[in-house]
């Protein structure tokens, strides 16, 4: 009995290395571009990628609840998008009130969130289709409601959520740290995450355990939906004016933040702290990769031989736990 | 030439702080079958892994033939003629028989398959061992015992000479399992070596000529089969002797009072159920595999609705939409499939044991750890449930107490009805004494059962009553009095 309990104990050092080994990551990653550019270190550029990354992180954390229930959601981007175009639509061309166009368009995510989980658990469409199209839909319909321009001229109270500071800390910074510490608080304190965990690891399990699987994925997507929203948000108010292609291809790095993360993407495993760290990871290569002036479309080959390695390692592990 | 087809001298495996087999040695010889049996964690798995290279032992032989290897790789096992038939299937459901006994390695004309020849050889293949298959049938279509035939057929069509079977006849009905145990007695006769592992003993002692026992990964002892007997097997197995297979109930425990009571229930292929359940029974349900028992545990507990009829429920009817309608309205379900539907694998015995209750001890959502715990304890204590801490994953518990763990969760629940469909299906024999006391001191409390068992044994060792199911219908009741396996077995088959 005592050899097979040290035996558990060798898998959990071994797990929990897992765990502290994209810390490493990260770090080897500072070094290298402090390394390649002492500028890289500097107490601005650092604020800059905490702003930077503040939106990944934002809406990583719906990211992690779906992929935690072995789903996709591609259409983050496209919430983002839409949520720019929608809020500064409102607050310029209606001339409503800061709060009431936030409150609006974060309602227009929720909602387009509601229907992804409306097509995926009620219709039975698989994620990865129903979220590429409601993607090319909202895409569509950010670009009809801009007219393909970009709308700007807000009231510069506006610009407070992306760029204003509390003290020294930028306020886009604290909004992701509050929705890591709430999605971390729905993970491990609420029956939600028990219930999230359940159906990613076994879904019929959890139905026969008394879950209401259908409602739990309707609940995430809606989640999703009303995270990527807040990161439309905050981009909208950083950028100060809303480009009909402001979210274009941020699910990807969002997922690969969530991967990273070690959320397996077959479901049922990950935590919010790994996520952190995956969009730090994800933060700093990017910020690095600009200061070496390294050109986007080589970021791209980057990032998508980055999302195969973390994808990789998960999967790769998994086939030989199989044998 | 040596006598022995295989030997397995003095093999050890270890794992970091695991020794999984401690010197077992195994012989067979051409045209024999010799029973593999121990309970589950014994080594039986690991053994046979070290024959087809799936496991590379630390130290020990394997002589095929009398060729040495100090350890075997897939390709070697293939090459000497060792093959394993799994208790899952490597087939592709969607390909012909015929496609699938070529799997790998199709006949062809070049690039182009030659699905004609298949066809003709596998006919042939199908035929010499006796089994009425037809070649163009895709496999989805088959039933498991057909599914695993052509396992079988594969394996000899590769010129297995060494055939190890794990728990073959564990997914079979009753029927299936004679024709495949006619597979066998052909196979034998044809020089082929079977090493079979069964926890039905009965099949071992049908078709074996010598018994290899394993405990907790040691070589208990290799007995004739003709001079042996069951009493003797399970004593080596479990290393005590069980007195009686089957625990008695403390107390009468059936009150008159009605708790389930079933009028013309239809659907999910059951027609017209009609049943009454008392208070404190132990009902056992009888019947082959496939004869529609499931399919009523699975309406009474709203995992599928019911088309017609009505359920009443301590004398209010009832129509449960989903598993959680059942669950509240004190309905539990311990499913056949353990690890499918049963318990979730991958979370805590903790995380299990709530799951059903969180939602009653949440409040705004945020789970009361201390109840949580508490709840676990509770039934880690009262149930036995061998394990270091209640944060262990329910996939590295046992069969036996991956069960009391779904147990627990219902103990937790508080339910009253619990539906038991094949509780101890794939459990050693230790564990399943332990589930049968658990089974009584549930009714014991007053909660009533329902019992679901394709072991008869079994069903008339723990019911007070027993239905019996054929082909969706109820084809007959029997009193305690009444029971027999002769009595289950004519009202089983009565179509």
């Amino acid at each position: 009995m005592n050899e097979k309990i040290s035996g558990i104990n060798a898998k959990e050092i071994l797990n929990q290395f897992k765990e502290k080994a994209i810390w490493v990551v990260l770090l080897l990653l500072v070094i290298g571009f402090t390394f390649a550019n002492p500028r890289f270190l500097s107490s601005n550029n650092l604020f800059t990628i905490a702003r930077q990354v503040s939106m990944y992180g934002i809406a990583s954390i719906g990211m992690t609840f779906v992929i935690l229930i072995a789903g996709i959601d591609l259409s983050t981007g496209s919430i983002i998008t839409i949520v720019n175009v929608v809020c500064a639509y409102l607050m310029v061309n209606l001339g409503l009130s800061i709060p009431v166009a936030i409150i609006l368009s974060m309602f227009l995510a929720v909602a387009i969130g509601f229907l992804n989980g409306a097509l995926v658990s009620v219709i039975g469409i698989p994620a990865i289709i129903a979220t590429f199209a409601t993607q090319i839909i909202f895409k569509g319909a950010a670009y009809i409601i801009s007219g393909g321009v970009p709308i700007y001229g807000f009231n510069p109270a506006f610009k407070v959520i992306g760029q204003g500071y509390v003290g020294f800390v930028p306020v886009p910074v604290i909004i992701m740290a509050v929705c890591f510490a709430i999605g971390s608080f729905i993970l491990n304190k609420t029956y939600f995450g028990r219930y999230f965990y359940a159906v990613g690891g076994n879904e019929e399990a959890a139905e026969l355990s008394g879950i209401k699987v259908g409602r739990t994925k309707f609940l995430i997507y809606t989640l999703a939906g009303f995270f990527a929203g807040l990161a439309g948000i905050v981009m909208l108010s950083r950028t100060n004016s809303a480009q009909p292609t402001a979210g274009v291809g941020y699910e990807f790095d969002v997922i690969t933040c969530v991967v990273l993360g070690g959320v397996s993407i077959t479901g049922g495993f990950g935590k919010i702290s790994g996520v952190v760290a995956g969009v730090l990871i994800i933060g700093v290569l990017t910020n690095g990769m600009v200061l070496m002036n390294i050109s986007s479309y080589m970021q791209w080959i980057v990032k998508g031989l980055v999302l195969i390695l973390a994808v990789g390692f998960d999967c790769y592990q998994k086939k030989n736990a199989t044998t | 030439m040596s006598e022995y087809i295989l030997e397995l001298q003095h093999i050890v495996k270890r794992y970091p702080g695991v020794l999984a087999l401690n010197d077992v040695s195994l012989k067979i010889k051409k045209g024999q079958i010799l029973g593999l049996i121990g309970e589950n964690g014994a080594g039986k798995s690991t053994l046979i892994k070290t024959c087809s290279g799936a496991v590379i032992p630390t130290s020990g032989k394997i002589l095929v033939n009398g060729k040495e290897f100090s350890s075997m790789s897939p390709q070697l096992a293939r090459e000497n003629g060792i093959a394993i038939i799994y208790q899952e299937f490597n087939n592709v459901k969607g390909l012909s028989a015929a496609e699938n006994l070529f799997l790998g390695n199709p006949i062809r004309k070049g690039i182009i398959i030659d699905r004609k020849a298949m066809e003709a050889e596998a006919a042939e293949a199908f035929k010499r061992l006796n089994i009425k298959i037809n070649p163009k049938e895709l496999c989805g279509n088959l039933s498991v015992g057909y599914q695993q035939m052509i396992e079988i057929a594969k394996a000899i069509r590769l010129d297995a000479k060494i055939l190890i079977m794990d728990e073959p006849s564990a997914p079979l009905t009753t029927k299936e399992v004679e024709s495949m145990i006619a597979v066998c007695e052909l196979l034998k006769s044809k020089g082929v070596a079977i090493i079979y592992i069964s926890h039905r003993l009965d099949e071992i002692f049908r078709l074996s000529s010598e018994i290899l026992v394993l405990r907790d990964g040691e070589y208990i002892k290799t007995l004739q089969t003709k001079e042996s007997n069951v009493d003797e097997l399970i004593q080596l197995m479990v290393g005590r002797e069980l007195k009686e297979s089957y625990p008695k109930k403390k107390i009468n425990t059936i009150s008159a009072e009605i708790v389930l009571k079933l009028e013309n229930v239809c659907g999910n292929g059951d027609r017209n159920v009609n049943l009454e359940l008392r208070k404190g029974e132990v009902l056992g349900i009888g019947g082959l595999v496939g004869a529609g028992r499931t399919e009523l545990a699975q309406m009474i507990f709203g995992a599928v609705r019911k088309e017609s009829g009505k359920m009443i429920l301590n004398g209010k009817e009832i129509n449960p939409k989903c598993p959680k309608d059942a669950i509240e309205l004190g309905i539990a379900l311990v499913p056949e499939d353990r690890k499918r539907h049963g318990a979730i694998l991958h979370n805590s015995i903790n995380h299990n044991i709530n799951m059903p209750i969180y939602d009653h001890y949440s409040k705004f959502s945020k789970i009361d750890e201390k109840i949580e715990k508490e709840t676990t304890e509770k039934q880690i204590k009262e149930l036995l449930i061998k394990t270091p801490t209640m944060n262990q994953l329910v996939k590295n518990l046992s069969g036996g107490n991956q069960q009391k763990v779904i147990l627990g969760k219902w103990l937790a629940a508080n339910s009253q009805l619990i539906l038991l469909d094949e509780p101890t299906r794939g459990i050693d024999v230790g564990a399943k004494f332990e589930i049968y006391k658990i089974i009584n001191s549930l009714v014991e409390k007053g909660k009533t059962v329902i019992l679901i068992s394709s072991e008869m044994e079994e069903l008339i060792g723990m019911s007070d009553r027993i239905i019996v199911f054929a082909e969706g219908v109820i084809t007959g009741e029997l009193q305690k009095k009444e029971f027999s396996q002769n009595a289950i077995m004519a009202l089983a088959s009565q179509c």
